[in-house]
């Protein structure tokens, strides 16, 4: 390498630079830390059954196999969508019996079909969950996914 | 090996060696699940396995940078390490965290239950119990190293060790931050995932290079040095900013479309020098190293890395491409040649030069090294290369057409079969690595003909 950037000179240009960009995206996460509690999504809608459907959806580890928001696994189909995909927009109540229904009916056992785990829910488990699917469902994600098959 | 302390290593790189057959194995077992989906879907569900194949992979690695820290460090900064009861307390720890997780993973074991049961976050599923071990486990090798360093001489080689490691303790406490708010989950998830991967793990990788550069060419130190600064300097400038990527589509403000596509296309410099670096360092050298094999490792550790994380990482990196293929194959096609390349290879580059002096002989089962080079390299290229074009047509089918994700999955068999084969090679090329370098011992007498040279 040149002889005109000496080690320590590089040495300055890495502390001094990398600081200089930590502190640039500091700055961005903060905003955008502000912009996803007050623009992209509507905490007031936020419930306790919501973050307990989170903690449900954590708890079997869904993301192991399922995506949301396009992160996850990429062995079931993606979730952050399914909410309108069974057309929860339109019809909410045939939409969440229809979304029960199906996780109750795992594993379908059908040969050469991927399977999905039965997960032991209680009633109020399973319709938390889908409350925080609905409402993740909501978040503004600059128009991701392309269509609805997620 | 110059420091009795250095053999710390030793310990670490078993157990990583161990996690890492158990890695590929559920890699694979998984793999055949894609193929045959209704194998163990009742006792051993995808979910997992899958949860197996990718926590085995970070904790092995990571297992892999302590110890290539305890071997590096005391040779680097002249002295022992400060206290070799804490390195193996350190290990301890791991070990039953990672036991520990194993279990909770298999047999869903404290279900729900806030510390003891397991946490389903990608790749942050440990339970609560499982990741204060860790960061207790992070303080105490920090808190070991740092002290060694501080007494000793101070390289480049260990300020930017020091730095990347420090990194990856504090990034991981974000990990412990779990907000209800799904969007903001993510936002700060990425500050473990990313930064690690994609920031603070480039210094490891670049440091641990330069330090088998130094050894194996004989090249001068201070060029050597002022690479590496170089190399994490672009690393970091582009790697930090460069986290807009994960940030197009999951409620974060439009402005990461533009600074994540900027600023990752940059990330593919920091590959680019790497193998520069290396190869420069190895033309250059007058040093002729009998370890052949580890040379071998680092010259495919820094063309992989570029070829998996650079370019197979830039050709998705652009918002509009993006937004077609976030989330498909094409991304477990990057995922897989990336980890491979960068750190996968970078462990067994290390190991692969640093046993032999650790055990005090010459280089030994060199060839059968190399095999393994060659077999686990061509078989990660080629599963690389059937899940890319999977994730093409995926695309296409999935998000252009707007066919059903299950119906395209169907499409995609012929491709799910070749990466099961391309894994079978990964594994037999795991297993014979394993061997070659902890098996039974064959020196390399009349190979090069040379004893270690007098720096090793």
């Amino acid at each position: 390498m040149s002889e005109l950037l000496t080690k320590s000179a590089a040495r300055n240009i890495f502390y001094g630079g990398s600081l200089f960009f930590f502190a640039i995206f500091v700055g961005l996460v903060a905003h955008t830390h502000i912009y996803a509690r007050t623009v992209s999504t509507d905490e007031s809608k936020l419930t306790v059954a919501v973050a307990n459907g989170k903690h449900q959806w954590e708890r079997h580890a869904c993301i192991n196999c399922h995506t949301i928001l396009g992160e996850g696994a990429y062995f079931a189909p993606e979730l952050g969508n399914v909410w309108l995909r069974y057309g929860g927009d339109k019809d909410p109540k045939v939409a969440r019996e229809a979304l029960k229904a199906w996780m109750l009916n795992q594993p379908t056992g059908i040969p050469g079909r991927r399977q999905m785990p039965k997960f032991a829910f209680t009633e109020k488990e399973l319709d938390d969950l889908i409350s925080f699917l609905e409402w993740s469902s909501t978040i503004k994600t600059n128009n991701w996914p392309p269509n609805n098959a997620g | 090996m110059k420091y009795e302390t250095q053999a710390i290593a030793k310990w670490y790189w078993f157990a990583a060696l161990a996690l890492f057959a158990v890695q590929v194995l559920m890699g694979l077992i998984a793999g055949y699940v894609y193929v045959q989906p209704n194998f163990l879907s009742e006792l051993l569900p995808f979910n997992i396995l899958r949860m197996l194949h990718s926590n085995a992979l970070i904790v092995w690695l990571l297992l892999g940078f302590f110890g290539a820290a305890y071997y590096i460090i005391p040779e680097e900064a002249e002295r022992e390490i400060h206290s070799p009861a804490i390195a193996y307390f350190q290990l301890i720890l791991l070990v039953v965290g990672t036991l520990g997780a194993v279990l909770t993973y298999m047999f869903n074991l404290f279900d729900g239950n806030p510390i003891l049961g397991k946490q389903g976050r990608e790749f942050l599923e440990q339970p609560l119990w499982v990741k204060l071990g860790i960061v207790v486990a992070a303080l105490a090798f920090l808190y070991n190293i740092t002290f060694t360093v501080l007494a000793g001489r101070k390289t480049a080689i260990t300020n930017v060790l020091l730095l990347g490691l420090w990194g990856i303790a504090i990034f991981f406490l974000f990990g412990l931050y779990n907000p209800a708010n799904l969007v903001l989950d993510k936002i700060y998830w990425w500050w473990v995932v990313h930064l690690w991967v994609e920031g603070v793990w480039e210094l490891v990788m670049a440091s641990v290079l330069a330090f088998i550069m130094l050894k194996l060419t004989g090249v001068d130190r201070e060029v050597i040095e002022k690479w590496l600064y170089v190399i994490v300097a672009t690393s970091l400038f582009t790697g930090v900013l460069g986290t807009g990527h994960h940030y197009y589509w999951i409620g974060a403000p439009g402005y990461w479309t533009w600074i994540g596509s900027i600023f990752s296309s940059l990330e593919v410099i920091p590959f680019f020098a790497m193998v520069v670096f290396t190869f420069m360092m190895v033309w250059k050298g007058k040093r002729n190293h009998p370890n052949k094999a580890a040379l071998l490792w680092a010259l495919g550790c820094s063309t992989l890395a570029f070829f998996g994380a650079g370019v197979w990482g830039f050709m998705h990196t652009l918002h509009p491409i993006n937004y077609y293929t976030h989330g498909t194959q094409v991304t477990a096609a990057h995922g897989h040649l990336a980890f491979f390349g960068a750190y996968v290879s970078l462990n067994l580059a290390i190991m692969t030069y640093a046993f032999p002096s650790i055990f005090r002989i010459n280089p030994y089962n060199q060839i059968a090294n190399m095999v393994s080079f060659w077999m686990m390299s061509s078989a990660m290229a080629f599963m690389t290369f059937v899940l890319t074009f999977a994730g093409a047509v995926q695309t296409h089918l999935q998000r252009v057409m707007g066919m059903s994700f299950m119906e395209v999955q169907d499409q995609l068999a012929l491709f799910y079969w070749m990466r099961f084969g391309a894994g079978v090679a990964v594994v037999v090329g795991a297993l014979i690595f394993i061997y070659a370098t902890i098996g039974p011992r064959k020196e390399a007498t009349g190979l090069e003909g040379a004893a270690l040279s007098p720096a090793e």
